[in-house]
């Protein structure tokens, strides 16, 4: 069968761009194997509008299912039903917690082979594979599945392209297991006040010991305000253990590791024990006075000059950007 | 309450990790430690424990791997574990996530806990996942990602992180946690605790004991093969800006940001 | 252009008082105490050949291995694992190691993955500039035919195996903080604590440490015993001369083609050979063939002593400076690195060795200085001395004896005794330089010792006064894959030590320029800096990167000190 199911996750009246990236890839290599991408929408109250909006993304046919939201056991029901009953090979996922959690279920139900953290998808002699990196992202290892296969993304991993029409919509009642019965939502999705969780920001700007004193971080955190809400301010093990900004923030081989869409990193030399908690973030843009540092190896965007300079005056273009 | 914690041996974290030319996998040699995110599952059990809130009758650390994964369960001892079990046979290796899954899940059926424990992500690759494989085979619930939880008569109220923010999910057990680091502070074992680790009962299993079906092991038993190791695409070199005009470096950074839609 | 002021470190002596903070007078109540029979402080190879041979002879003597208790023997080891700290050459002198494993042989050793091949070949060169190497006949101290290649730190793992499966308890991630002192006597030692902040205070996590008790202590702890520097005032066990140190950087490097011979070169490029700046050293190259894996690798390293005069002199950045040598680039173009480490060792020899018993307790290994540094020799001494230890023990143990005097005259009989006796004196002249001493030196090896005759002394390696001079202008700008820069380095040694966790390292924060440019070059890790805007003459501010240090011990010889850090802390070597 070269009919590919995908999942898409729906929350308040939209569906999550990474479920639409997985839609997307998935009418890519249903399209390379003869065949579809079907997508399944699990929740309360969708319209049909909105599940046929799946078409918009390339999928060529939508399931609905009323169900709870935002659990994986009502799911994985759902999903494991639809897969066995359509004979489907391969399952995609979008990334992020619910990915993992409900792929990871219907991959032991249906008796499928799965690999998480997906980079890439392929196919083979008519059979589909997935990529994935390993080791500290040293290495990518192919994936390559006996029978049935489900792919759970990275997170961002897939872009979401539009183009294709509204699909038809099919509505699927699935009796729900006992499991599912024992778990609820009470409060979802709550958002922590104004402290950003630096590993979920979409922009960092992070400062190192090239700030010079630790009054150097307004710095950041203008241009981090600059950049709006989901910017936040992180910081290099040197200037945490100099007292200059908390250990919350510190990125790197004991701090934590981030993957935003923009690492902007001023005054960092690019030692190999902070590259390895920033070193996949999609852009890399950094600011340093000494050409040699080793940041402008593995940088996208680098400036050498004076940060004190730059910083301030990119503060000022960048809230007018924003602002106009 | 009886708990299960599940635990595993992974290659120590600040090791350089090589791919073994001659066999092209893995290169599982060198120095190994206790997960350090089942420490963090350890010590949610201990807490739930001494809380007081539910009495807990025994707490068991479980984990399947070569014999030198004995260690990881006096470890887990140490930490506060009453006793373990060390499921190992030639069989399962080289399970994939689904047959580990289902052979954990065969032990766990022997035991029968109410609630087990584990960590969400192990340093060697495999992230979120073996918590709800060895949910689905036991037909249980599963819960990832948890930073918080509390225990009340048999439900349990956890709050987990997710990437789009913080849910706030009640389980009633029986049911299996994965918990993230941002749980608690595990604690260091007493020396005392660390000597009388071997002291405390370990029973071995084999494949057969715990009844599982060694064609739904192994490397032929399992459903995914990885391999074929290959370098990442290399990264385009970047571009350098020597600033001399502080203005026009700035309106080239800008112009650099839109391009790639990141002032959106 | 050198300065002219000149300071020595001594003159600014680190903040600690050993005997004060590393001996505990007053035992805890007996429920709270851990009780031993024996305590080897340090897992490392003489603490587990101490421990290896005594399980052996216990295992034939039920009835006083009972007399122990439940944990006969005890070994308690700072690193994560056994070996993770331990760094050497080496090539070995296979007698001692055949006489604690009579059931192996050569073979097995390789096959354990600790051995990488036998001498068959050796060459010495001198290099008198970066591009030339004159191959000089092999003297005598370095003729190694019949030697085996071995790694020190994975030896330590195949013997704490060993160990274990006789009976001991291997204690990993355990500082000894403290010697305990009861009556005069050595009662055994304290753990460290674990879960202190930067400040020493205590975290959520914090887990107090526990007296062990125990019928006799081994110290074991290599190259800067936190507790032999203690035990050796305490007891008055101080040698006729002060011990002085090396210090050696080494990597291991997996190479295209194998290499044939073992090699050694003395120098002078990169090395000054002006005695101003006192640089003593050497290198070696030695080839090891895994057995497990096939892979073809090298040992390399720069051994420098540290009783030099400029403060530039880099351990660290000689060793990286010494590959571009053609004669090395030759062995290493084409490989990878797969280790660094940087490790220091005594280098007194005989008269700087302590008296090696004092009550309730004995020396083993490096922390009693037993290398022979004509020869480039050690390891086999520290299994030799662990094995005379445990038979002195046990010996005790049987008699129900409370000494162990014997096994100080067991080693000055034994082949330590003897090969370290007869190098005494020809080392001590090099601190001349090479040119000046290297003479005298050759005539107490060519004379195996007959002459010079009486005690040629040491001075000590912090009262050398400094100077900025100019050996790093000869220092290559390391390239990231060929010659690396110490952060890098330092990551793959697998450290990780815990952020906040309290600094180990005691130093005068406020130095010369002189002494702080001597530490912030000396360090292999990176640990000093001197911050930017510091002044250039005068003294200036130390910033300590602590979390960086990989516990070699050189900061000790040169005017700080590294004292017990958090168990399971630095690095975690495998193969070198």
């Amino acid at each position: 069968m070269s009919n590919i199911l995908v999942y898409a996750l729906h929350h308040e009246g939209a569906f999550n761009k990474n479920s639409l990236g997985a839609v997307s890839e998935a009418a890519r290599v249903a399209g390379e194997i003869g065949g579809e991408a079907h997508a399944v929408v699990v929740g309360e109250g969708i319209s049909d509008d909105l599940a046929a909006s799946l078409g918009n993304y390339g999928a060529k046919k939508v399931f609905k299912v009323e169900a709870p939201e935002g659990l994986a056991a009502p799911a994985i029901d759902a999903v494991s039903k639809i897969f066995q009953d359509g004979g489907y090979q391969y399952a995609i996922f979008g990334g992020g917690l619910l990915g993992f959690e409900i792929g990871a279920g219907l991959a032991a139900r249906v008796n499928a082979g799965i690999t998480l953290e997906v980079t890439g998808v392929g196919v083979e002699n008519g059979k589909v594979v997935a990529e994935r990196p390993i080791l500290g992202d040293s290495a990518i290892s192919t994936s390559r599945y006996k029978d049935k296969g489900v792919i759970v993304a990275r997170l961002n991993a897939f872009e979401a392209k539009e183009g294709g029409s509204p699909a038809p919509v099919e509505t699927v009642s699935v009796e729900l297991s006992p499991q599912a019965g024992q778990v609820t939502m009470v409060s979802r999705g709550e958002q922590r006040g104004a402290d950003i969780d630096i590993e979920s920001a979409d922009i960092i700007v992070a400062g190192g010991r090239g700030l010079g004193k630790a009054e150097g971080f307004k710095l950041c955190e203008d241009l981090a305000a600059a950049f709006g809400s989901n910017a936040a301010v992180a910081a290099t093990r040197a200037v945490v253990d100099a007292g200059w900004y908390p250990y919350a923030a510190q990125i790197g081989q004991t701090g934590k590791t981030v993957a935003p869409k923009l690492y902007l990193a001023a005054g960092i030399s690019g030692a190999i024990q902070h590259k390895v908690g920033m070193q996949n973030s999609e852009n890399i843009v950094a600011i340093n006075k000494d050409a040699n540092a080793p940041i402008f190896e593995f940088a996208d965007l680098g400036i050498v000059g004076d940060l004190n300079k730059i910083l301030p005056k990119l503060t000022e273009a960048v809230k007018a950007r924003k602002g106009g | 309450m009886k708990i299960a914690v599940l635990v595993k041996e992974v290659p120590d974290a600040a090791v350089q990790k090589r791919i073994d030319p001659a066999t092209g996998r893995l290169d599982r040699s060198g120095e190994k430690n206790l997960n350090p995110y089942d420490t963090h599952a350890l010590e949610a059990a201990i807490q739930i424990r001494e809380g007081g809130a539910v009495p807990v009758e025994e707490i068991v650390a479980i984990t399947a791997g070569p014999e030198s994964a004995v260690r990881t369960l006096h470890k887990a001892v140490s930490l506060g574990a009453d006793r373990s079990i060390h499921l190992t046979d030639e069989a399962l290796a080289g399970s994939d996530v689904v047959a580990t899954g289902y052979a954990l899940a065969k032990v766990l059926e022997r035991e029968n806990p109410d609630l087990v424990l584990l960590g969400q992500q192990s340093d060697d690759g495999q992230c979120y996942s073996i918590g709800a494989v060895v949910a689905e085979f036991l037909g249980r619930p599963s819960v990832t990602q948890v930073i918080k939880l509390d225990v009340s008569g048999d439900e349990l109220t956890c709050e987990r992180q997710a990437e789009y923010g913080y849910d706030t999910v009640k389980v009633k057990l029986p049911a299996v946690i994965s918990v993230g680091d941002a749980i608690n502070e595990p604690r260091y074992p007493s020396l005392k605790a660390i000597m009388s680790a071997k002291k405390k009962p370990l029973e071995t299993l084999s494949a057969a004991d715990a009844g599982i079906d060694t064609g739904r092991v192994g490397a032929d038993g399992s459903n995914v093969q990885c391999g074929d190791f290959k370098e990442p695409p290399q990264k385009e070199p970047g571009t350098i800006i020597e600033d001399e005009d502080t203005d026009a470096t700035v309106e080239k950074i800008i112009a650099w940001l839109e391009e790639r839609k990141l002032l959106a | 252009m050198a300065r002219r002021n000149k300071v020595a470190p001594a003159a600014y002596p680190p903040p600690v008082d050993p005997q004060k903070e590393f001996i505990k007078r007053e035992l805890d109540p007996e429920d709270e105490r851990i009780d031993v029979g024996v305590a080897i402080v340090g897992g490392g190879t003489a603490g587990l050949a101490t421990a290896n041979r005594l399980l052996q002879l216990l295992q034939d003597d039920p009835e006083t291995m009972e007399r122990l208790g439940e944990v006969p023997v005890a070994v308690i080891e700072k690193a994560k694992a056994c070996g993770g700290h331990n760094l050497s050459g080496a090539v070995v002198r296979p007698g001692p190691l055949q006489e604690l494993y009579p059931d192996l042989t050569r073979e097995d050793w390789r096959k354990e993955g600790f051995a990488f091949g036998e001498v068959k070949k050796d060459a010495v060169y001198l290099t008198p500039t970066s591009k030339t190497a004159i191959r000089i006949p092999t003297p005598p101290g370095f003729r190694n035919h019949g030697n085996e290649i071995i790694s020190v730190s994975a030896l330590a793992r195949y013997q704490a195996q060993r160990a274990e499966e006789n009976g001991a308890y291997i204690l990993t991630e355990t500082a000894a903080t403290q010697l305990l002192v009861e009556d005069g006597r050595v009662k055994g030692v304290r753990s460290g604590d674990k879960g202190r902040g930067k400040e020493g205070e205590e975290l959520s996590n914090f887990e107090p440490g526990a007296d062990i008790t125990a019928k006799f202590t081994v110290l074991a702890e290599g190259c800067w015993g936190h507790l032999t520097g203690a035990a050796i005032r305490e007891f008055g066990l101080q040698g006729p001369e002060p011990q002085v140190w090396e210090l050696g950087v080494k990597e291991v490097w997996k190479v295209p083609k194998p290499l044939d011979r073992v090699i050694h070169t003395m120098g002078p490029w990169p090395l000054k050979i002006r005695s101003k700046y006192g640089h003593v050293g050497g290198t070696w190259i030695y080839p090891m063939k895994d057995e497990n894996t096939g892979e073809d690798l090298v040992s390399i390293g720069f051994v420098v002593e540290l009783d030099y005069a400029d403060a530039t002199t880099s351990a660290h950045d000689l060793l990286q400076t010494f590959k571009t040598h053609p004669l090395v680039r030759k062995i290493l173009e084409g490989g990878e690195r797969i280790a660094w480490g940087a490790k220091a060792l005594p280098g007194g020899g005989y008269w700087s060795m302590p008296k090696l018993t004092m009550p309730g307790a004995l020396l083993v290994g490096d922390a009693a200085g037993m290398v022979d540094t004509i020869a480039l020799k050690g390891v086999h001494h520290c299994i030799k001395s662990g094995i005379l230890a445990a038979e002195a023990i046990y010996q005790a143990l049987k008699t129900g004896s409370d000494s162990l005097e014997h096994y100080e005259e067991a080693v000055e009989k034994s082949s330590i005794g003897k090969e370290l006796y007869e190098v005494r004196n020809a080392r001590q002249p090099l601190q001349k330089g090479l040119i000046k001493g290297g003479p005298l030196s050759g005539i107490a090896q060519v004379t195996k010792g007959k002459l010079p005759p009486g005690r040629l002394s040491w001075h000590r390696n912090d009262h050398v006064p400094m100077f900025i001079g100019d050996t790093k202008d000869v220092y290559v700008q390391p390239d990231g894959k060929y010659t690396f820069d110490k952060l890098s380095s330092v990551f793959i040694s697998g450290n990780a030590t815990r952020d906040d966790a309290p600094n180990h390292i005691r130093v005068q924060k406020n130095v010369p320029r002189e002494v702080a440019e001597t530490w912030v070059w000396m360090c292999p890790a990176g640990v000093y800096e001197i911050p930017e805007d510091a002044p250039e003459e005068g003294n200036v501010d130390v910033i300590v990167n602590y979390t960086n240090c990989v516990q070699c011990g050189a900061i000790t010889a040169k005017g700080g000190r590294l004292t017990t850090p958090e168990g399971g802390d630095g690095p975690l070597y495998q193969i070198t």
